[in-house]
């Protein structure tokens, strides 16, 4: 990014000031290293969603930003329905409630060390990943609509996992305000198959161990030690969270027109909150994220069962769940009053500071864990969120390594059969369905996840916890 | 289909861009979705042994948007029958769009499916006819 454009606010932060159409200026988080190497395309983009009506605050962008659709990926906004304010499908995205989990095991990483082929084989043999892979789990139109409307709780009381794991799930695993019968009958055809996949892409489950700690007593709280081995698990909403973001993007392109909304880009397509067609999609969207609650929850099932038959000692409770691709109601403060607003996160993720009413008892002194997934074979993190990212960021911050090449270029530069021989030279045993999805998803072919949450944590976006590095990885 | 249509593909950061050219937009539309197919696989390990239909009618003379909508009721027809397509005949008949999909089930060993797509997006999104006279229909997938 042309960095003439901005106007240093700090290290860690730039600004464009509102001018034109923008209604709201763009901050970037980000140090300077990591801003130039940002596509230009992700300033642009984050002009454009200022000039959507109702904007409250800024456009943030989060220091993993790269060029989106519409919104850049690492990209935050919220709305006001109060001031006309608006919601947009390409705001959330296709994988609605995409996010990550990462469980304990109770093991050390040398009681997975001398099993880790048969960790690998039994994990992907068992968790349906990649293409053309079908879910065990069949939903009739009744079940399909109590999962919609109960999300991880559903799968809970269906026996895929523990009470107490929904403690440790954001909306404490059910996404209120969900209205299934706004989820069309092609959206829940789509998801017929697909419940408990982990789809494809930059989709994955991994097996990683503490490598580092940075706050040891945070790292306490979430129950975690050095050499300590996780499990976490990255997939969303899958089909069904795919085919309502593509029904929306369609009907929300007529909705802002007939509402008057000029598009500087037809992705950035939206609704007024206060319309009929805002809060249809609300009402979707939100069963969509307990769709994706529901998927982490069933394949957390099948992990543990995986592990119990290999390690009968092991205890796989859940650290935390966080969705990065979705819109809430929230509230913060602008201007010293405190408004009930429509958050946006895009490739972005919640990050509530120390105290916030919202959070578990057991995290409200630390803050709310942000899990940074990396790209195949790098690091992993947990943060937790600052205290300061209220008002810096309306509680947000990064959510993996964002890309730095295209797809099309990673799979032209490596072979995925080098790369998984390579992986597991340095240790890491890489299964996938696909040669040239392991190549597309090389981890070169993203940013230094490691810069990523550095300014992360400089910015006081999040602050760094623990680190973790992968053993297994099952890619879809 | 006629001999000069071509697709190919195009960079975005996250994603990855398809594009179809023809003598006509029905064979640049066609090209596209062949385009689509080359971002899960190889077309050419696909079989084209089963047919399947998809019609779309728009209010509106939006061609840009008709282009939207069919590779989507493309993505959404491969994601339920668990289908690949290689040949498509499309035919464009006012805002009505009519396509022959041709393919077979995915097979995981026989076609290394390498990713999903999610949807089309109106990202780069293009239908034109350019000086040469030919047609280019092109936008970003999300995958």
């Amino acid at each position: 990014m042309d960095i003439s454009q901005l106007e240093p606010v700090n290290e860690c932060l730039w600004r464009i000031s509102p001018t034109g159409k923008m209604r709201a200026p763009v901050l970037i988080f980000a140090d300077r290293e990591l801003v130039q190497a940002m596509d230009d395309k992700v300033a642009e983009q984050a002009a454009n969603v200022t000039t959507l009506p109702g904007i409250v605050g800024a456009c943030y962008v989060m220091p993993d930003a790269h060029w989106g659709y519409g919104f850049p990926i690492g990209g935050v906004a919220a709305f006001d329905p109060d001031r006309g304010g608006v919601i947009s499908a390409g705001g959330v995205g296709f994988d609605i409630s995409c996010g990550v989990r990462t469980l304990g095991t109770g093991l050390k990483r040398d009681a997975i060390e001398p099993v880790k082929q048969t960790l690998a084989e039994a994990l992907f043999s068992t968790i349906p990943a990649g293409v053309g892979s079908r879910g065990q789990i069949s939903l009739s139109e009744p079940e399909m609509d109590a999962m919609l409307a109960g999300g991880a709780k559903w799968a809970v009381e269906q026996g895929y996992g523990r009470p107490e794991d929904l403690e440790r799930i954001e909306e404490k695993g059910v996404m209120a305000g969900a209205v299934p019968s706004e989820v069309s009958a092609k959206a829940r055809k789509r998801q017929r198959r697909e419940m408990g996949t982990l789809g494809s892409g930059n989709h994955y489950l991994e097996v990683q161990v503490i490598s580092d700690i940075y706050s040891p007593e945070k790292a306490r709280v979430l129950g975690l030690d050095l050499d300590d081995v996780v499990v976490t698990i990255h997939c969303g909403s899958r089909g069904l969270g795919h085919q309502i973001g593509t029904e929306y993007l369609k009907k929300m392109q007529k909705a802002a027109q007939e509402a008057g909304i000029e598009l500087p880009d037809r992705e950035l397509a939206c609704a007024p909150l206060n319309s009929a067609v805002g809060q249809s999609y609300l009402g979707a969207m939100r069963a969509a994220i307990n769709c994706a609650l529901a998927n982490r929850q069933i394949i957390t099932h099948l992990v543990r069962k995986v592990f119990a038959d290999l390690f009968p000692e092991a205890n796989l409770a859940l650290i935390y769940d966080v969705s990065h691709n979705t819109c809430k109601l929230e509230s913060h403060g602008f201007d010293g009053k405190e408004r009930q607003v429509y958050v946006h996160r895009k490739g972005a993720t919640r990050a509530f500071g120390p105290g916030h009413p919202a959070l578990p008892e057991v995290f409200r002194e630390i803050g709310q864990p942000v899990i940074i997934g990396g790209s195949m074979g790098t690091a992993s993190y947990i943060l937790t969120g600052a205290p300061e990212s209220e008002k810096l960021s309306l509680s947000s911050a990064c959510h993996g390594a964002g890309r730095r090449m295209s797809r099309r270029q990673a799979s032209k530069t490596w072979q995925g059969k080098t790369l998984i021989s390579e992986l597991e030279h340095q240790g890491v045993i890489v299964r996938s369905p696909s040669f040239r999805g392991v190549a597309e998803e090389a981890p070169e072919a993203y940013k230094d996840v490691d810069a990523v949450v550095r300014v992360a944590d400089k910015a006081g976006l999040a602050s760094l916890v623990v680190k973790m590095r992968p053993l297994v990885c099952i890619k879809g | 289909m006629s001999k000069q249509g071509r697709w190919e593909h195009f960079e975005h950061m996250a994603d990855i861009g398809v594009r179809g050219i023809g003598e006509t937009p029905e064979e640049a539309f066609a090209q596209t979705a062949l385009a689509m197919t080359a971002v899960i696989c190889d077309p050419a390990l696909i079989n084209p042994q089963e047919k399947v239909t998809v019609e779309i009618a728009r209010e509106d003379d939006d061609l840009d948007g008709l282009l939207v909508d069919f590779l989507n009721a493309v993505i959404y027809e491969m994601a339920v029958r668990q289908m690949l397509f290689s040949r498509f005949q499309v035919s464009i008949d006012d805002h009505r769009l009519k396509a022959e999909c041709w393919g077979e089930p995915v097979d995981r060993e026989k076609h290394q499916p390498a990713v999903e797509v999610k949807g089309a997006t109106y990202t780069e999104l293009k239908v034109a006819r350019t000086e040469e006279g030919q047609w280019v229909a092109q936008c970003v997938l999300d995958v």
